[in-house]
Order: structure tokens, then sequence, then C-alpha cells
């Protein structure tokens, strides 16, 4: 995805088990903290209105 | 290239006589020049229309998904490629296969040619590396090999890999070929310009999805873009959703795609949409040292785990 042209950070992945909710909210937080610093997506975002 | 025909139809002949094929596909001439199309021969009286030359660049092995009958199929290196990967996804017994082997020296860039003559095209003949265009009367000879299609300058795969005839000798894999410098000059830019690079390319797309018919990869009985419970994609020519079309036609070929230009070749527009799925190509040989389609005998990396695969994208 980054190759096509969306910023690096902006899509994440990731792997928690059920059982790993220390791990869910610290990746949440990463993930949030991340995208907030890139700020809002202006690139994927529609313009037009489809019908 | 031109002498393989007559071995073809022979092949064809003693395959439809002996009834171990129900059918031959194959390419008959098209209506107009450079459009050589598919036909399906059904009986051997009927094998003068097959005809080989560079104008057979569709890809063969998209008419064979999910066929019943016994089948014989005219195959170069891609096409090979393609009904490996189709014996693979079990879209085709290897079985009702028989498989005509074409060593592939490269299939001629219709749109580059075309282009070139601006009176049209009235005749298109060739002879060993000369193609001769016949436009308002005057002839031109023009060197094939400045009129290759991208992916086939850069194929390294022109032999087939199975194949139970061949209409011709193996010949010389090309060696030195640099086939992902593209890739790499995108991969070159900031994020803001591969976006602008992608807008640009698919400026011109009218969401004809002739790409995507045009794929042998692409069989699913309802595609996502078809759907509209739920609608995956919008159906507009927003830019947007056009993206999101091409994102994601190119991720369904991820591993599996062959690089037979299929795709690029029918695109009304002349969008190079190989700049998409060829980065899939080059990480899928980067991560896996996965090709698509080079043996029936080994599973696609995406349907396989193994420990070393990498995995740090993964938090």
């Amino acid at each position: 995805m980054e190759h096509m042209g969306v910023e690096p950070g902006r899509l994440s992945f990731s792997w928690i088990s059920s059982a790993e909710s220390t791990k869910f909210v610290d990746v949440v937080k990463e993930v949030t903290a991340t995208v907030k610093a890139l700020g809002p997506n202006i690139n994927f975002k529609k313009t037009a209105k489809v019908a | 290239m031109l002498g393989y025909i007559d071995n073809i139809r022979e092949i064809s002949k003693r395959l439809l006589d002996e009834g171990r094929v129900d059918m031959i596909i194959g390419f008959r001439k098209g209506t107009i020049p450079l459009m050589n199309e598919p036909c399906f021969v059904k009986n051997s009286g009927e094998l003068s229309t097959l005809v080989w030359d560079s104008n057979c660049g569709i890809n063969l092995a998209n008419y064979l998904t999910d066929r019943k009958e016994k089948i014989g199929i005219v195959a170069k290196g891609c096409d090979s490629r393609n009904i490996v990967t189709h014996i693979i996804e079990n879209k085709i017994k290897r079985e009702k296969l028989v498989i005509i082997g074409i060593p592939c020296k490269g299939m001629v860039d219709k749109r580059k040619i075309a282009g070139m003559f601006e009176n049209g095209i009235e005749d298109i003949t060739e002879e060993d590396n000369i193609i001769r265009v016949k436009s308002r009367g005057v002839e031109t000879s023009l060197n094939k090999s400045d009129l290759l299609q991208e992916n086939c300058a850069l194929c390294v795969h022109r032999n087939p890999v199975i194949y139970d005839e061949l209409a011709a000798p193996l010949i010389e894999e090309q060696k030195s070929v640099d086939r992902y410098a593209d890739v790499l000059r995108i991969e070159a830019m900031t994020a803001q310009e591969k976006w602008e690079y992608f807008k640009d390319l698919i400026s011109p797309c009218i969401r004809c999805y002739a790409c995507r018919n045009a794929c042998p990869l692409c069989y699913c009985p309802t595609c996502f873009v078809d759907e509209s419970r739920p609608q995956w994609c919008g159906k507009s020519q927003d830019e947007i959703d056009t993206r999101t079309f091409h994102f994601l036609r190119a991720y369904h070929c991820a591993g599996r795609c062959t690089d037979c230009g299929a795709c690029e070749r029918a695109c009304p527009v002349g969008i190079k949409v190989r700049q998409f799925t060829s980065k899939l190509n080059k990480d899928c040989l980067d991560m896996f040292g996965w090709e698509a389609g080079l043996s029936p005998d080994q599973r696609p990396p995406l349907d396989t785990y193994k420990p070393a695969d990498p995995g740090d994208f993964i938090k």
C-alpha cells in the first residue's frame, strides 16, 4: 500500500490474541498516536458524492 | 515464430483425430490487424483458421476456467504458468489438458505500433525479426525487438513450464534483463510523489474492467466490484473509487500474477496497469523467493506457513 502512495504508518497490522488485553491496549495507543501525528487523511478522501 | 503454425496445426490435427481432445484453444486472425483472437477448434477441418504470429498476446489460460471437456491448449511461457496456477487453484484438472508448448519470442505492443501510423494500419506481416506494416499502401519495415510489449521485453520465462507437445525447440531465456527498474524508480519516491504518480496513472480509467476480464486470475463468480450487497468498492469514476478498484485488483493477484501483460494489453485507454502488480511480484520474489506458476507441485506463499516467513510488519 505504501508503494501506491499511502503514507507509512497510516496502515497497521497486528496479531493479538483475545487473552492479550495489554498488548491490545498498547497497539491501539501506538496506532492512534502514529495516525494523529500524520494528521487528517487528505488523500484517501472522496470528494464527489456517489449515488 | 512464424514457422510454428505448421507444427501447431499438425499436433492439433493428431490430437483431434485420435480423440485425445475435444477441442483446441488457439488463435485465429482477428478482424483488424494486430488483434488476433482466441478460438476454439472442434474438428480438424477447421484447423486452417489457426494462426501464430507476434499478435497472440491474449492469455489463453483465461478460457480454461472450470471447463469439463478434454482440451488441447496452445501455451506460451506465460500462458503455461497461468495453466499451472489454474491447476494449483483447482480451476482445471491437469489430466483434462494437452498442452501444446510454444517457446515464445515475445509479442508486439499493438499500441506502440498503432501510434506510429496515423493513417491506420491495413495489414501487418512478419518474418523473423522484421515486422512489415502497410499503411495507405506504403510498406514500412520495423525491427520487432523495438516493438515488444514491455512485459515481453522483460520476460525470463519464455519457454513453457509444462507441456505435453512442443511446437518448436526450446529457446534460450533472456538473462541480463532488469525486470524491476520501474518498481525501483517508484520505490525511490516520497509517499506524496507516489500518490500523485498513481493518481496520474489511473486518471484516464473508465472502469470498464477489461483488465479484470482479460486476466486469467480473475475468475470469481461475482467480482468484488460487481457486488452491491455489500458494496466493497464505489462504482463511480471518482478518483478514490477507481484507486480502490486498482489497489484491490492488484492485491487479488499477489503471488499469482505471472506478468503476462494481458491486463495492460486489454486496457482501452492504455493505462500501465502492470505498475500495480509488478511491485507485488517483486516483493514475492524478494520475501518468499516465489514466482507464480513455475511448478504444479509447489504451494503458493499465501497458503503456506514457513517459520522463516518475514513478519516484521506485524506488531
